[in-house]
């Protein structure tokens, strides 16, 4: 179902107005659903309203989002809906809003993670941006804040970047508007299947460790087909991850598996 | 089911067993790994062009902000500093808007009514109550709202709140809370609700208890134009012009910070006896500082802020209004019930340095702060009719000086004593009703709810009272 457009389109002004349209909170008859995760004071937020034209309130500190933002958005003859996840630094750890963020990219298998990383602090941000490509294979980098980075005259190479990571990553100044457009050609690349991410996965590690994971993912493998994540799963349930563990108890997790199975059947 | 069941054991016990492999420091391991993962790509993508000079006047700005000896008169400057351009910006489109709703629209919507032979109670209703009662709220609010948050919201948006945030970090966690309860504290200046809200941030419920309870202290819209208003009254009128401006400020800063100390001390009490515990520790990333969006902010922060909650006190005052006129003229034995309850808080009013119509005020405003100064204002208008002061059918006062309000305050028997104390009751006293609702849907606990609705009124009455007795001994 992608459209077809020729580079001149893309970057007429005027087709690109025309082309998204901010619906808001208007929900219905979706096609696919976004997340939207990121550190603190990233900007998610501005994204957020850059996209669906909601005017969520902003502001320059950290944990203003406590709560999940959802809104949503038409584009290139998709609907889209859109959740801004509470910022977080990382998670592994078990605070309220690491687990709803982590919580919602696990189970509520949103279509495509749109990771708002902060330039300037791109390797304090990629610890994050690391640990949410372990749990979904959809994910797109924006790179946002990059006028900040211009004035602390750091250059970032998001070739190399989309590279290293496995997915796409678009620089974004999303306060001003700027890069908003190829982001969402990115997420609807992603969305359609059109571009297939191959997700960096975390390498180091003792060999001990590697060889448990590697066991454990094996045996998940076999009992929970279409599981993507099965590496991540058997790193909690290593860890003793209390939520992960009741979600094998309840079955939680085998219904992940099949609906993940069902979409690939599609 | 039962084959399901197995699986899912069988699984569980495989990860127990690996467990016993790898150790007890998978999470460090785990970490480590993404630390290196994340700094060896970070290594190969990043490059700079510049030395480090460039980040200097950030550095420089930071260490400026939050130093131990600047960071707090930093603190007191910048607020004052704002209080003062919100007061003196505002007396005199209030004036003007003053003029127009009540000395102009409002005889001219009475005419229109007479001329149409409306009955006197309907017109009363309406026109004395309803529509008044708007009337005072934007003539009151919106001005001094307009100034006010887009420049807090330029504030914000420039990412000094952190900052202050990092000042008051060690003396909330002295006082046994959590250091983010700078930041819910924060969100409650412009709604205590959403200041209520934005304690989840905090992961331990002892810390975010105390948080919610406190939130209180730090005033919120609904209580700046109060505040600002009677401090350029009472306050800024003892000195000479030229400095009223500033002086007011002063004073509305000092219940400002009074309202932190308060925060402290109450937060210390609490952890000290219901709610002990451990501190817990956080990091808090304090942000670059951006260059505020002029026109965006002033945008948002109108729209968003300003006539939401102008808005609000509209919708609220719309019943208030309608009560107010009810109270003042349905009659019982020869009396209005206003001048009946009036003269029965009267007393205890008087009390504690306050008067029977500002208790009253209270009573009809616990759904919305906003409307205070509006209530008191027509309920002062309409004892004082009551009372055989002035004529007419609810106003009497020609809105055309900007001190008219002062006039109408000393009508109805107001001293410094009064304003003092109504700054203080403004400050300590029990949350608004959306607030109240918002505690009770944090906490899921009615006893909660109940200490962090009636602590503050007691608390500001104490406060009160005691000022009172002071003042009534000195002077």
């Amino acid at each position: 179902m992608k459209e077809r457009q020729s580079p001149e389109c893309a970057t007429c002004p005027a087709h690109n107005v025309a082309n998204l349209e901010k619906l808001g909170v208007d929900m219905t008859s979706l096609d696919f659903v976004l997340a939207l995760a990121g550190n603190p004071n990233t900007g998610k937020s501005t994204v957020f309203n850059a996209l669906t034209g909601l005017r969520q309130h902003t502001g320059n500190w950290p944990g203003k989002t406590v709560t999940r933002a959802e809104g949503s958005f038409s584009y290139g003859g998709k609907r889209y809906k859109i959740v801004d996840l509470p910022g977080t630094y990382s998670l592994l750890s078990t605070s309220t809003d690491e687990e709803v963020a982590r919580d919602f990219i696990l189970f509520g298998q949103p279509d495509v993670t749109v990771i708002v990383v902060d330039v300037s602090r791109l390797e304090r941000n990629l610890n994050l941006t690391l640990q949410v490509l372990e749990i979904t294979d959809r994910a797109v980098v924006c790179l946002n804040l990059i006028d900040e980075a211009e004035r602390h005259h750091l250059k970032i190479d998001e070739r190399q970047l989309s590279r290293e990571l496995g997915v796409p990553v678009v620089p974004t100044n999303a306060r001003q508007g700027d890069g908003i457009q190829a982001l969402l050609k990115a997420i609807s690349e992603v969305a359609s299947g059109s571009f297939v991410c191959k997700p960096h996965r975390i390498a180091s590690g003792s060999k001990e460790l590697m060889g448990a994971v590697q066991r454990l993912s094996n045996s998940l493998k076999a009992k929970f087909p279409g599981l993507h994540n099965v590496r991540w799963v058997a790193l909690r349930l290593l860890e003793g991850d209390a939520r992960i563990i009741d979600a094998v108890k309840t079955g939680e997790l085998a219904k992940l598996g099949r609906n993940e199975f069902q979409q690939i059947e599609n | 089911m039962k084959a399901a069941e197995k699986i899912e054991q069988s699984i569980l016990e495989e990860a127990a067993a690996l467990r016993w492999d790898i150790g007890d420091n998978l999470h460090d391991t785990l970490l480590e790994s993404i630390y290196q993962d994340a700094s060896k790509i970070a290594d190969r993508v990043v490059s700079t062009t510049a030395g480090k000079q460039h980040f200097n006047w950030e550095r420089r700005l930071d260490a400026l902000l939050t130093s131990r000896m600047f960071g707090f008169p930093l603190m007191l400057l910048m607020l004052t500093l704002v209080f003062w351009l919100t007061i003196s910006g505002a007396n005199v489109p209030s004036g003007l808007l003053a003029n127009a709703l009540i000395d102009r629209v409002h005889p001219w919507l009475k005419d229109l009514a007479a001329g149409a032979g409306l009955v006197w109670w309907l017109d009363g209703l309406f026109i004395d109550g309803i529509y008044l009662a708007a009337a005072w709220v934007i003539s009151v609010m919106l001005p001094p709202m307009a100034i006010f948050f887009p420049l807090f919201t330029l504030l914000e948006d420039f990412g000094y709140l952190p900052r202050v945030a990092f000042n008051l970090d060690n003396l909330f966690r002295r006082s046994g809370a959590h250091g983010k309860q700078a930041l819910s504290m924060a969100m409650g200046y412009g709604c205590n609700a959403a200041g209520v809200i934005a304690a989840r941030i905090i992961d331990s419920p002892r810390e975010r208890l105390i948080a919610i309870i406190t939130n209180n202290f730090a005033l919120c819209n609904g209580r700046w134009p109060t505040q600002i208003l009677i401090a350029s009254l009472f306050i800024g009128s003892l000195v000479p012009a030229a400095i009223g401006g500033i002086v007011s400020a002063a004073a509305v800063v000092a219940v400002t910070f009074l309202g932190i100390i308060l925060t402290f001390v109450v937060s210390w009490a609490l952890s000290r006896t219901v709610l002990k515990g451990e501190v817990s520790s956080f990091s808090l990333e304090l942000p670059p500082y951006r260059p505020p969006r002029i026109l965006q902010t002033l945008y948002t922060s109108l729209i968003d802020r300003t006539l939401f909650v102008l808005w609000r006190a509209v919708v609220f005052a719309v019943p208030a209004g309608a009560l107010i006129w009810l109270l003042a003229n349905i009659r019982l034995a020869g009396l209005s019930l206003a001048a009946h309850t009036i003269d029965f808080l009267n007393p205890f009013g008087l009390l504690v340095g306050l008067n029977g119509v500002i208790l009253l005020a209270y009573i009809v405003a616990i759904p919305a702060n906003e409307i205070v100064i509006p209530t008191i204002l027509m309920l002062t208008v309409l004892s004082a009719k009551v009372t055989g002061v002035g004529e007419g059918a609810g106003v009497m006062f020609e809105l055309t000086e900007l001190d008219s309000y002062q006039r109408l305050f000393s009508a109805g028997g107001w001293t410094l004593l009064t304003a003092v104390n109504l700054m203080l009751f403004s400050l300590l006293h029990n949350p608004c009703s959306t607030t109240i609702y918002t505690i009770y849907k944090e906490t899921g606990s009615v006893k909660w709810t109940l200490v962090a609705s009636i602590l503050p009124v007691v608390m500001g009455l104490g406060l009160c009272l005691l000022v009172a007795q002071i003042w009534q001994f000195l002077v």
